[in-house]
Parts: structure tokens; C-alpha cells; sequence
């Protein structure tokens, strides 16, 4: 089955001992123009997926420093069209980077499921994390984006229970993303041994590759979270720089990099 | 996917295990919330049948609320209007002036049950905020209150009002500053602080278990209106007419009576300035289905599926959403829903207040102008039930400032 990017990926990481990093940024943030070089200099730091995000007028999972992000987004004039595009541009030349969309259902739905499949496929797309639907709300959605080779990507929290932590073994593919934090993206206070112990539990549930997010902000962040999960997801700190540069558009994929870089050395030296 | 009258007869109107009606509702939330969703849903299904919680329940209604709330015969504004007898539930007579307060007990005491010592809402126009904080300071439970800044703004009163029963009130600055925003900070607020806090939800949206037992609490009004009208007129109304902004003092009245089909049940949202321009609140007459705040529902949103800015007269009709039972309601022909604009809510507004000697709050006002036009429509010798939701006291400064008033 291992026929995805994503998946390929992933096992490439395995096979060479490594664990993966996955920056996150919104598309379109702060402006449509800026998106496809920070993709590439977000690669060039050494990031083994890029989760891009689709930007939602209400992102109630998500903090204020990402929400700001997509509303930054929005108002700059991106769509979910021009998120599809701006995967299609960075596919020119970058066709090995698996890229992950992250967003809310609501659009999507707006676009029509299956269209929204159907373009993310041709657009290059490797992934889907729908925030905002979990396995039991799985509609036409889930059909679609198999039909099209997408992986579904799920999430797994510090309150999911065992049996759940089933359900979503069994939905997600790629890999699963574990909230590492109770609360919102941005959150402060990461505590590592906490996660590795329940890293370790939920690898008793779930065979796909466990990366872990919310609250990873340095390197040694990064690399603490490596030790024992398959790879660090790193938000907030990317979208807060994104923010401190929106009137040097142009600076923003360098300082991108330099905040990737540091976090992927970290992690290589441990791993 | 309209039913016949036969189904709608015998249809049970309840949502699925997982919460949904039809195909609305549900939960569309992140896994961060899952568990506590779970956890409340499994509280709720088993103290809804604990006879200690109900017993509780309806002894707050009675002495702390006032209820039942009187079923009033608007005896000068149906011979002004013409047509169809006219009555009023008199939801602004309780305890805070709305019928939000019925829910808020409930809910404050399932906190209690599940030993929360901290609860949280959100609030558009306040009413749901103050009730909240009210239920809070009588149960010894710590508040906070988020509220949209512009909200803030135009519902002062009822802001002091939440300090001085001892409330936080947290203004929200994100987004369109409005009710929407308040309920994303809200939930948050919740996925951060699950273990201590409990989310007291203002209305029937939202995920599931929300709309389910927010109605459940609000249901106290249809079945006082069942045995009040038998008593008053001597058959259940002809009509029942509410205001649909999250939709909660609508289902309240019209639940019980789904299955009475003769009952014809109207639901009227904030047209705003007009339904044929952007500038509304009235996602089932004029939306489409999507998800919002954890449910499939109507809503108002773009073409690329980001919720709308909503306008509405009456900050407690500004939502873009509504409860998903509605949308539900809507699709299978239980319900119809109409329109009012700022306007005709307005005059409505003034003529009740002057042929009846009831301020109605903003939000009434919409039910009160649909209700004057259904009226007109039907013999005198019908009924119509409109809920008076809520009194006018808050909307005052309102109301006062766009006819160039000042009371200061």
C-alpha cells in the first residue's frame, strides 16, 4: 500500500533513522505571492512535508496567532482555489515534497467534495487534515479523497480514549497527528515526557507514523518531541514570524528558514 | 425530502446517537473536544432521567425563575389588527427578562452534577451572558463571559449587569467582533480548560449534545402553552410564531408540538435591511447547508464557503448560523421560517409597546412583526401564540439612538 508521498516518505525517514519535520503555514499569508518561495525555502531548511493551510473566517481549534494568519489570508484574496494553485505552482518544481492541506470542512463543502478531491489530486495535493471532521461525521469527503490516492489525516488528543484512539487508527493514513496539548494551536507549556509516554500508549493502537504538534516553538522542542515520536509538526512560531514580517512580504521565506533550520540539526543530532 | 403529514405525525424528533437530525447536527469538532462532548453527552443522558436533577430543575423554575410564565390574550393589539386572536408566552416576565434563563439553569446544574466549579458562555446580546451569570453566582460557580466587542458596545446595561452579579466579561476583538466570534473564544477557552469548566451554551447550535439539551430546557415553555392554552381557549393554537436567531426559544415552543400537525409553526429570522441584500441574519431563508461551530446547518457564507458578516437591528439575531433541529425542520416542511426586517421589527416594537404596555426586546420584535402579518391573514376566531422572548429594557439606548434620541 505504500503508494502515496506521503507514505513513501515516510518510510524513507524510517529507513534512514530520521524523524520528520512539518512546517505549517497558511496560504496566502500575507500575501498569495509570498506562498510558493516560503514553500521551497521550507524544504531547502530540510522539512520533510509541508502542511499548508486553508484559511477559514472561523478557526475555532485554532489559536489567535493562526487565526490572524488566515484572516490575513482572506483578506489578501485567497481562496480555495488559490490554494489549489498555489500547490500546482510549487509542483513545478518541487515534485517530491508530499504537501498536506489543513483547513475546515466548510469550504470544502462549498466547493463540492468530490471537485475538491478531484482538483487536490491534479493539483499535486498528497493529503487532507480536516480539523473539523472526525471519523464519524465522515461523509462523501473520505470516499472521494480515496478515490483520488489522498491520505486522510486524523488527530489524536490527550483525552482521546482507547476506543476511539481505534476508530482513528483504523480512519487515518499517511500518518496521525497527536495534539500534544489540551487546548488550541499556540498553546504554551509542552511538557515532552508527557507526550512520549503517550506516544508510546497510542503506538499500541495505531500502526501509521504518530507526529506530533501544538506547542513545539524550539529546537530542542523539536528534537525532545523526535525522541520518541515519528516527527515534529511546527505551527504557531512560523505563522507569528509570517506576522512580524507583513510589511517585508519578501523577507518572510529566509526567516522561515532560519527557525526550520536550527530545529532540523536539533533533531538529526538526537534522532 | 418533504414528508406527509402521516410521518410528521408519528416522527419521534429526536437526534441519532451521534447527535444528528436528519442530516444536520452532529459533531464537526476537533478531537480536542471530543472527549468532553462525550462526557457531557453521557452526563446529560443519564440525569435527563434522574429524578433528583429533574426535581431540582423544576423547583429552580418555580422559585428562582417564576414559572410557569403567564400565556397573555393581546386582547387591544389582535382588534387593532383585525384578525386572529393574539397571545403573548410572557418569557420577559422571568427572572432576568428572557426565556435564556430556563437554559442556563439547566445547565449550570449539570456543572454542578459534574462537579465543574467554573462555567463560561458566550453572548450576542447579553441576555444569555446575564443569565449565565446569574445561574453562576446562585450556584457559588466562577464566570466568565465572552462577548463580540461591537456586541459589547451596543448591550452596555447588560454588560454592568454581568459584573455586578460577579462575571468576567471578556471582549472579543477577532473576526466580526460579534456573536460568532464570542462563540469560537468560548470554545477555546473550553478545549484549554475542560477539566475544571463547563460550556454553557446560549442556544440550540452547536455540537451535539448542545442542541438537544438546550432545547430539552426550553421545551418547559411549549408544554406550559399545551395545558395554558387548553385552559385559556380551549385548544392548542392554530399557529405559533417565535424568533429564529440560534433558534432556542423557538424550539422551546414549537418542540412539543411537532408532532400536532394542525398546529402551524412559523419561524422568523432578522431580514435585516431587506432579504435581497447582503445585509441579514436569516440563514434557513436565504442560506445554504455547511458547518459551523460543530453542526451541519444553514448558514450564511460566501461562495468560497467563509462565513458571512451578518447584520441585524438585534444583536441576538446576529448569528450566521442557526440550531441544526431548525435546519432539520426546515427540510422535512415541520416549520416554516420567515423573514422581518430591522424596519417592520421596529415598528413592531413601538406599536406593542403602546397598545399593549409591553417594551418587547429587539429580537420579540421580529416574532411580534410576522405575527401581526399572520394575523391579518386569519379569522378571529384562531390563535395565534407568539413567544414574548424577551423585554425590551436592553434595547432602549438602541432603539432611542437611531431615532436620534439621546438619553444621557
Amino acid at each position: 500500500m505504500s503508494n502515496t508521498r506521503i507514505q513513501r516518505r515516510m518510510e524513507a525517514l524510517k529507513a534512514s533513522g530520521r524523524k520528520a519535520l512539518i512546517p505549517y503555514i497558511v496560504a496566502g499569508d500575507p500575501i498569495p505571492t509570498v506562498t510558493v518561495p516560503a514553500m521551497h525555502a521550507i524544504v531547502e531548511a530540510g522539512a520533510d512535508l509541508i502542511e499548508l493551510g486553508m484559511p477559514f473566517s472561523d478557526p475555532f481549534a485554532d489559536g489567535p496567532v493562526n487565526q490572524r494568519g488566515a484572516e490575513r489570508a482572506i483578506n489578501s484574496g485567497m481562496t480555495l482555489a488559490g490554494v489549489l494553485k498555489t500547490v500546482s505552482e510549487f509542483r513545478k518544481d518541487d515534485n517530491d515534497t508530499p504537501i498536506v492541506l489543513m483547513g475546515y470542512l466548510n469550504p470544502v463543502i462549498a466547493m463540492g467534495e468530490t471537485i475538491f478531491c478531484e482538483a487536490s489530486a491534479a493539483a499535486g495535493v498528497d493529503g487532507l487534515l480536516i480539523v473539523d471532521m472526525p471519523p464519524e461525521e465522515e461523509g462523501s469527503l473520505v470516499q472521494s479523497a480515496k478515490t483520488h490516492g489522498l491520505d486522510l489525516i486524523y488527530l489524536a488528543a490527550p483525552t482521546t480514549t482507547d476506543e476511539r484512539l481505534q476508530t482513528i487508527g483504523k480512519a487515518t493514513s499517511g500518518y496521525l497527528y497527536y495534539v500534544s496539548l489540551k487546548g488550541i494551536t499556540g498553546s504554551s507549556n509542552l511538557d515532552t515526557s508527557d507526550v512520549s509516554e503517550r506516544v508510546a500508549h497510542i503506538r499500541q493502537h495505531v500502526s501509521v507514523p504518530i507526529c506530533v504538534g501544538f506547542g513545539i516553538r524550539t529546537a530542542e522542542d523539536a528534537a525532545a518531541i523526535s525522541s520518541t515520536a515519528d516527527g515534529s509538526i511546527v505551527g504557531t512560531v512560523l505563522v507569528s514570524q509570517v506576522e512580524a514580517l507583513v510589511d517585508e512580504a519578501e523577507k518572510i521565506p529566509n526567516a522561515l528558514k532560519a527557525i526550520l533550520e536550527p530545529m532540523r540539526q536539533a533533531m538529526d543530532i538526537n534522532g | 425530502m418533504t414528508l406527509t403529514e402521516q410521518e410528521l405525525r408519528t416522527l419521534d424528533y429526536e437526534p441519532d446517537p451521534g447527535g444528528h437530525f436528519g442530516d444536520y447536527g452532529g459533531r464537526y469538532v476537533s478531537e480536542t473536544l471530543m472527549a468532553a462532548l462525550n462526557e457531557l453527552d453521557h452526563s446529560y443522558q443519564k440525569l435527563k432521567n434522574d429524578p433528583d436533577f429533574q426535581r431540582e430543575f423544576d423547583a429552580d423554575l418555580a422559585s428562582f425563575v417564576g414559572r410557569p410564565s403567564p400565556l397573555y390574550h393581546a386582547d387591544r393589539w389582535s382588534k387593532v389588527i383585525g384578525g386572529a386572536q393574539i397571545y403573548f408566552k410572557r418569557e420577559d416576565l422571568n427572572h432576568t427578562g428572557a426565556h435564556k434563563v430556563n437554559n442556563t439553569i439547566g445547565q449550570a446544574l449539570l456543572a454542578k452534577y459534574s462537579g465543574k466549579p467554573r462555567v463560561i458562555a458566550e453572548t450576542g446580546a447579553g441576555q444569555h451572558g446575564v443569565a449565565s451569570a446569574t445561574v453562576a453566582a446562585r450556584l457559588g460557580l466562577e464566570c466568565v463571559v465572552y462577548m463580540g466587542a461591537d456586541d459589547i458596545e451596543r448591550q452596555s446595561p447588560n454588560v454592568y449587569r454581568m459584573k455586578l452579579l460577579g462575571a468576567e466579561v471578556v471582549s472579543v476583538e477577532s473576526g466580526s467582533r460579534t456573536l460568532k466570534d464570542a462563540l469560537s473564544e468560548a470554545m477555546r477557552d473550553w478545549v484549554t480548560n475542560v477539566d475544571n469548566t463547563f460550556y454553557i451554551i446560549g442556544t440550540v447550535a452547536g455540537p451535539a449534545p448542545y442542541p438537544q439539551l438546550v432545547r430539552d430546557f426550553n421545551a418547559v415553555v411549549g408544554r406550559e402553552v399545551k395545558w395554558q392554552s387548553r385552559e385559556i381557549f380551549g385548544k392548542y393554537p392554530d399557529a405559533l410564531v417565535a424568533c429564529v436567531g440560534g433558534g432556542s426559544n423557538a424550539i422551546g415552543l414549537f418542540y412539543p408540538f411537532l408532532r400536532d400537525v394542525e398546529v402551524a409553526v412559523y419561524g422568523v429570522e432578522a431580514a435585516g435591511r431587506g432579504l435581497s441584500t447582503n445585509e441579514h441574519a436569516a440563514p434557513l431563508c436565504s442560506g445554504r447547508p455547511g458547518v459551523l461551530h460543530g453542526a451541519k446547518t444553514y448558514l450564511m457564507d460566501n461562495s468560497d464557503g467563509q462565513i458571512a458578516h451578518t447584520h441585524s437591528v438585534s444583536a441576538g439575531l446576529d448569528y450566521p448560523g442557526v440550531g441544526p433541529e431548525h435546519s432539520y425542520l426546515k427540510d422535512i416542511g415541520r416549520a416554516n421560517y420567515v423573514g422581518a426586517t430591522d424596519e417592520e421589527a421596529l415598528a413592531a416594537f413601538h406599536e406593542v409597546s403602546q397598545v399593549e404596555g409591553i417594551i418587547p426586546a429587539l429580537e420579540t420584535a421580529h416574532a411580534l412583526a410576522y405575527t401581526k402579518t399572520l394575523a391579518a391573514s386569519m379569522r378571529p376566531d384562531q390563535t395565534i401564540v407568539c413567544n414574548m422572548s424577551g423585554r425590551g429594557d436592553k434595547d432602549i439606548f438602541t432603539v432611542a439612538k437611531m431615532e436620534g434620541i439621546s438619553l444621557t
